[in-house]
């Protein structure tokens, strides 16, 4: 049953791609049926799950022995608990959704079979991820993700620029998987096996005495290793720059790398590990910083970006921070986390779904200064979208504001002056998010129609590219329902997600045996945190209304202050990497070819040419003359009695 | 008499012999110090069979005497064919195995 659940997609992703063009007419509704159905499954188990106790609801189904070796035993076993049932719900209903909004998207791209082909890869390797019960078959599941999304990224190949984006993604990524690696090396030669029951269960034992102790510094080692892993998938600080580039996708690309898959790989990898950092607090203490780091680094950058999905991918990294943190909190953020992970996988795959059909109707123009006043002509996206914004800004009552609330409260409650400086960085986080939001939903769907009379790419405004298709001033319009219907859906989870799970702490109660819960206790009351984050976000949004809304906005971006020119280009990351990374390992090729020229070819043509000139010398003794042999021969005799002579007076 | 002076009249032989083989070109010269080499080495070899007391060393000689013999044999007729084919006995016309 679980395998079947992660065959499906499996199964969608051979036909279509092994399929060849027959396939071409049915291929997007053989792909959407799969994911549906492995949807369907998965909500079957999670039936099944609820019908049993609340510490009976692990089943684990062991397909086979993968590499069965001598004191090396990798076994294809799915482990299905509250925790993979979550993510397995969330991975396949967005997916689907996505899927039935991509027929709409793709329609008129001639290799829309292949794209769904990869699409259920896509979801195959993620389920395989979740799913795993060891961590060398999340490990497959972690490189086939990587895969995936290297394909889906480069989908429009013919672009250099998504050519070089999948690229970007692909190589950032190996960075972290090498740190997976390392880590699930690390575990096999600390406890001889990487099963998720005996691993995590000698770590637990291992601190609280009970059985032989782990040298705290392996564990920190290997938690430290399992961070960069999660780093390079979730696009945390230092590994975040892909992110942005990622969006040279296709927007139901973005919008399931951001909301369903890919990204929340990593905060899985933390919580599903949580034992080995509770084990850990230095590798924990770093884990809570990079989300800090990355929330507010994130939220910047998301304000300066003028292209719509830039600036939803900015406020991703910012949202998978506040995960990243909460994760890092221990028993008190881990189930948080992953409620915030499943109520921004709603809105944030609504929202990116909404910006896609604004470029759908804009004839794929992704600058906002070119938008305006759309919400006359395309009044379901406007809804849609407008009602995935309040929820990520956190308006009282919807999704985002019962996870955030949660996460900025565990924040406060870890104690002392980290929980205050922790707890003070969040709700900064949360101000910006709302202005960043804010920003592009007024640029978007409200102000004049600056999209009417744009300067028709003039030469002197080389950075405005002319918008792309037919060319022109575009004609806004709604999309068709194919793509309008799986919009209201998430619309719908962005709405009531929040009050479903959070109400009666319904959601974390279900995960507790899986992550283990305790409450925190905030130096403030919980009535506090909530108001000062409320506050915190009119303030947001009611500077971007002073910015945005109040005046109009220019279509050629202004020059901006520093920081807003240092946010625009991604605050420095891609030229710090081309610095530090690309100079220096130019450097270092470049001296390696050197000392491979001069002192490796040298030894080994010194050789050569020394042997030569020897031989070519010792080939004028071989003159033919008899005597001149003799001489040598008689020199020879000479030269061994002396020797012996000497010997013997020695 | 002092079996010593055997030895330095072997000595003077054997020089005698060595400076021949490197400095004639005739082979049969040549020829000739070899077997003035070789019989200055029995001489030795008998000489000091007698300063030691036994006769191994005579023994050695006679060995000696029997190879020198059948080299004699095979080496004069290699002159011979020599002479017949170049006309020369001269060692250093015969220097066709050289690089």
């Amino acid at each position: 049953m679980i395998a079947l659940l992660i065959a499906a997609p499996l199964l969608g992703a051979a036909v279509l791609l092994c399929g060849g063009r027959r396939l071409d007419k049915a291929g997007h509704w053989i792909g959407t049926a799969l994911a549906f159905v492995s949807f369907g499954l998965g909500a079957v188990l999670f039936a099944g799950l609820l019908g049993r106790g609340a510490e009976d609801r692990t089943l684990v189904q062991h397909l086979y022995s993968w590499v069965p070796v001598e004191g090396f035993q990798a076994d294809v076993a799915f482990r299905l608990d509250q925790l993979s049932i979550t993510f397995v719900l969330l991975i396949t209903g967005v997916g689907s959704l996505i899927h039935v909004y991509s027929i709409g998207y793709m329609e008129h791209d001639e290799r829309r079979r292949r794209f769904f082909g990869y699409l259920n890869l896509f979801l195959a390797a993620m389920l395989i991820l979740v799913l795993a019960d060891n961590y060398l078959l999340l490990y497959l599941g972690w490189e086939g993700v990587g895969l995936a999304s290297y394909l889906l990224i480069g989908f429009w190949q013919h672009k250099p620029s998504a050519a070089t984006a999948a690229k970007k993604a692909f190589l950032v990524n190996r960075v972290g998987d090498m740190g997976l690696s390392i880590a699930v090396m690390l575990m096999f030669t600390t406890f001889g096996t990487f099963a998720f029951t005996p691993v995590l269960d000698s770590v637990g034992a291992a601190t609280s005495g009970a059985a032989a102790p782990v040298g705290e510094g392996t564990l920190t080692a290997i938690a430290l290793m399992l961070l960069l892993a999660a780093c390079g998938k979730s696009a945390q600080v230092p590994l975040q720059s892909w992110l942005g580039d990622a969006m040279e996708g296709p927007t139901p690309v973005s919008a399931l790398i951001h909301a369903a898959t890919m990204v929340t790989a990593g905060v899985y990898l933390i919580v599903r590990s949580g034992a080995i950092f509770d084990a850990a607090p230095d590798a924990q203490l770093v884990v809570t910083v990079v989300g800090a780091v990355t929330l507010i680094f994130g939220a910047i950058v998301g304000c300066a970006k003028d292209d719509i999905k830039k600036a939803l991918a900015g406020s991703t990294m910012s949202q998978i921070g506040y995960m990243v943190l909460a994760a890092g909190l221990g028993p008190i953020g881990y189930a948080v986390a992953i409620m915030h992970l499943v109520t921004h996988g709603f809105f944030k795959a609504g929202l990116f779904l909404g910006a896609g059909s604004v470029m759908h109707g804009m004839n794929d123009e992704v600058d906002m200064r070119k938008y305006g006043g759309l919400r006359k002509y395309m009044p379901v996206t406007f809804v849609t979208f407008g009602l995935g914004y309040l929820a990520i800004i956190g308006f009282p009552g919807l999704s985002g504001f019962f996870s955030k609330d949660l996460i900025i409260e565990a924040a406060f409650a870890k104690g002392g002056v980290q929980g205050w400086i922790l707890g003070t960085v969040t709700l900064v986080g949360a101000g910006i998010t709302a202005y960043y939001m804010t920003r592009v939903m007024l640029m978007t769907f409200f102000g004049e129609e600056r999209w009417r009379n744009l300067p028709a790419a003039s030469p002197d405004a080389p950075d405005v590219e002319p918008a792309a298709g037919h060319g022109g001033v575009p004609h806004p319009h709604e999309s068709p329902k194919v793509m309008t219907v799986p919009m209201i859906v998430l619309a719908f989870g962005s709405v009531f997600a929040g009050a479903f799970f959070g109400i009666g702490e319904r959601f974390v109660h279900w995960l507790e045996p899986v992550t283990s819960f305790e409450h925190g206790h905030p130096p403030v009351s919980a009535l506090t945190v909530t108001a000062a984050t409320v506050t915190v976000m009119a303030i947001g949004v009611g500077l971007a209304w002073l910015h945005y809304g109040r005046r109009p906005v220019p279509v050629v971006a202004p020059r901006g202050s520093l920081l807003t020119r240092a946010a625009r280009r991604d605050l420095y990351q891609d030229d710090f990497n081309h610095v530090v990374l690309v100079r220096g390992g130019e450097h270092l090729t470049r001296s390696l070819v050197y000392v491979d020229h001069t002192l490796v070819d040298g030894v080994v043509n010194g050789t050569a040419a020394g042997v030569g000139g020897l031989s070519s010398r010792m080939r004028r003794l071989q003159n033919g003359f008899a005597r001149s042999y003799a001489v040598s021969m008689f020199g020879g005799t000479a030269v061994l009695v002396a020797a012996t002579l000497l010997m013997r007076a020695v | 008499m002092n079996p010593v002076n055997y030895l330095y009249l072997a000595a003077l032989l054997f020089t005698i012999g060595a400076t021949g083989v490197l400095v004639r070109r005739n082979a049969i010269v040549v020829f000739m110090c070899i077997e003035l080499m070789l019989n200055a080495c029995n001489l030795s070899l008998i000489a000091f069979s007698r300063m030691h007391g036994n006769l191994d060393g005579q023994i050695i000689a006679f060995f000696t005497m029997v190879v020198a013999a059948a080299e004699v044999v095979v080496g004069l007729a290699i002159i011979v064919s020599l002479f017949r084919t170049r006309h020369s006995a001269s060692v250093d016309d015969a220097r066709l195995m050289k690089l």
